[in-house]
């Protein structure tokens, strides 16, 4: 990125402020649009115009996208598809429950779980579904395939919705929350109730800690080729290299960004070794690994910093806070 | 109150043996005109005779946290519904949680502490425990949950009076007061009673902690005494050295934390103008200043435990060796 140098500057009168109303609790982008889902059920979709649809009858508790669609689970039973024209679908439906999670396979596929149950609907085929010991904290589809990683108390269920082998199991002591798969496959990483990230190593479920953390991790992003795992909670970006088959195993994790206000939010660039890094004052910056250049995005503002997004060639940034500012950065 | 000057949600935890009445006051609680609206986490759908959009069931998950604290759980579940709850900001003033009859109120209570956003956002206001004034003598001795529960409350609802005697009510209070001092107890037929007397109590706000009550730190509660669980009250009028009493507490917590179910005191250190105010669950502890010390109050450092096997002369000692 040659906007990159290595000298302090600023792209806050570049970013296109947005006020949206509500709380956004997700990002993510359709094409050229940004997609910002707020807590209140609404998504709006900014491109040069904002377009504002209901695709809940009350709170967003889960936000996953594939190519064309954002998934959304919501505290009204329902998961709904919203396209980037502006069309949202409802897509199934468990009525009083919550969709706690949501999830999305490449292939058009998509997962969700209420409760203790996990369900899979293919694009064709049979829907299937699987009963955790616990509530489900997180659902992640691996990068190729739909082999579904479920995280719950205890550790992680890796389950093949389409075979008849039984799930195998990843134990670990405490609560999972989130779960991630590296871009390659070959390790699964969930963020805990406590302030640390476990992973395993695969096929040989070797156990790695990531500790050290003064919050808990509430957003992680593995970086373009799966070279570094970006996280927040610390003061500064903590990036666990990933790059080498051991994993971060007996390795000092990289920083970045360091302030005195923690990370709220990450999000890696989908192509270059940037980080975008958003603080629990408002504050976004963009943060390069090769050399920590950083640039501002958005100056301080009355919330945490709640979602990033970038578009999928990497040529815009957007943020969302808690507190319903939005923002959108076309680079 | 202070929790809508800070901006928290006042969360209020009911508990109550099986039977003593919570479904009713909870009932109460969401048909009366009181222009206030409710978020309600119930343990079993089809109770609650209201039409409420927002009334969610919990699993009543148990999870024990990996901070080498053996006692420290929290409800896994409940971290996830007020997550979910906080994304409808604006659509409730409180939220209720009612737990089963048969649960064990330390994990509720300690979510909030131990979870931070769960922390950072709302504010346990009181756990509010409603006592079948008939049977609740005959469960103190068959239930341990149920004596957990009167040792946990900061209010306790004394219901269903019309089925005993005022002999027999007095008895029954005087057993509740054995097992916990600090409690506020109301007398209640059908779980009928003022919503101000249960919600927004700030029990577990150090801002209101006022005092501990007089009677029994006086010792006026010596006409009975559990055989299982104990409370104690200190004092002493010498202030104390804030050097020596924070590694004492921290230390009996960690060391009795699960025979101590709540802990609660008013503390004044020497030299300190102000104030000191904490109060525990298990090896939990809050605390911090709270206000000066007036000109007409006598600087009296106050503090209590409700627990299991707790030694009281070791007790009494260990506090004692903190005055400066």
């Amino acid at each position: 990125m040659a906007a990159l140098s290595s000298t302090p500057s600023s792209l806050t009168s570049r970013l296109r402020r947005l006020d949206l109303g509500a709380g956004v609790v997700g990002l993510r982008f359709l094409g050229t649009a940004a997609g910002f889902v707020l807590g209140n059920g609404e998504i709006v979709l900014v491109e040069a115009e904002e377009t504002r649809l209901r695709a809940h009858h009350g709170a967003v508790l889960s936000v996953a996208s594939d190519a064309r669609r954002i998934l959304t689970g919501g505290d009204d039973g329902r998961v709904v598809a919203t396209r980037g024209d502006g069309v949202a679908e409802p897509l199934a439906e468990q009525k009083g429950r919550w969709i706690d999670q949501v999830a999305s396979a490449t292939d058009g596929g998509f997962a969700f779980s209420a409760g203790k149950t996990a369900h899979f609907r293919p694009v064709k085929g049979e829907a299937r579904s699987l009963d955790l010991p616990s509530t489900v904290g997180g659902l992640a589809f691996a990068p190729k395939g739909t082999r579904l990683a479920i995280a719950h108390y205890g550790g992680v269920t890796l389950w093949f919705p389409n075979a008849q082998a039984k799930p195998e199991v990843l134990e670990w002591k405490g609560s999972h929350r989130g779960v991630a798969w590296h871009p390659e496959g070959r390790f699964v990483v969930t963020t805990m109730q406590e302030a640390t990230l476990h992973g395993w190593r695969l096929p040989d479920g070797a156990n790695m800690r990531m500790s050290g953390y003064p919050s808990r991790v509430r957003s992680m992003e593995f970086t373009a080729g799966g070279r570094f795992l970006a996280t927040s909670g610390s003061a500064e970006v903590i990036l666990w290299p990933f790059g080498s088959k051991e994993g971060p195993m007996g390795k000092q994790p990289v920083m970045l960004a360091p302030r005195d206000v923690r990370v709220s939010c990450v999000a890696a660039h989908p192509k270059d070794d940037v980080i975008a890094c958003g603080y629990e004052d408002g504050l976004v910056l963009m943060s390069r690994l090769a050399d920590g250049a950083e640039i501002l995005v958005r100056a301080p503002g009355a919330s945490p910093v709640s979602a990033l997004a970038w578009r999928g060639d990497g040529g815009a940034l957007a943020v969302g806070t808690e507190d319903g500012a939005g923002g959108l950065l076309i680079l | 109150m202070s929790d809508t000057q800070s901006g928290k949600i006042p969360v209020t935890v009911l508990t109550g043996y099986l039977g003593a009445g919570k479904t009713t006051l909870l009932n109460r609680i969401l048909s009366e005109s009181h222009g206030k609206k409710y978020a309600v986490v119930v343990n079993e759908f089809g109770e609650i005779g209201i039409d409420n959009d927002l009334v969610v069931g919990a699993d009543e998950e148990v999870f024990e946290m990996n901070n080498g604290c053996i006692c420290c759980t929290v409800r896994g579940d409940l971290i996830r519904i007020i997550d979910g709850l906080l994304r409808r900001k604006g659509d409730f003033d409180g939220i209720i949680v009612e737990t089963t009859g048969l649960a064990d109120p330390a994990p509720v209570a300690q979510t909030f502490f131990v979870d931070e956003t769960v922390g950072a956002k709302t504010t346990l206001d009181a756990v509010v425990t409603v006592a079948d004034a008939k049977w609740l003598k005959d469960r103190l001795k068959d239930a341990p949950e149920a004596k957990n529960q009167i040792a946990f409350a900061d209010v306790i609802l004394l219901n269903k009076t019309d089925l005993v005697t005022e002999t027999e009510l007095k008895d029954v209070e005087m057993r509740i007061r054995a097992i916990n001092p600090f409690a506020r107890i109301h007398r209640t037929q059908r779980s009928e009673i003022a919503i101000d007397k249960v919600l927004g109590q700030g029990a577990f706000d150090l801002d209101r902690i006022q005092a501990i009550d007089p009677d029994f730190l006086e010792g006026g509660h010596k006409h009975f005494h559990d055989e299982d669980m104990q409370s104690f009250s200190f004092s002493t009028e010498k202030a104390l050295d804030p050097d020596k009493f924070f590694p004492w507490i921290q230390e009996l917590t960690q060391r009795e934390g699960p025979n101590i179910l709540r802990s609660k005191g008013i503390l004044a250190f020497k030299d300190d103008p102000e104030r000191f105010v904490f109060q525990g669950v298990h090896m939990i502890l809050d605390g911090d200043h709270q206000r000066p010390w007036r000109a007409d109050e006598a600087k009296l450092s106050r503090i209590v435990f409700i627990g299991r096997k707790l030694d009281r002369a070791a007790l009494e000692k260990g506090f004692l060796s903190c005055v400066a």
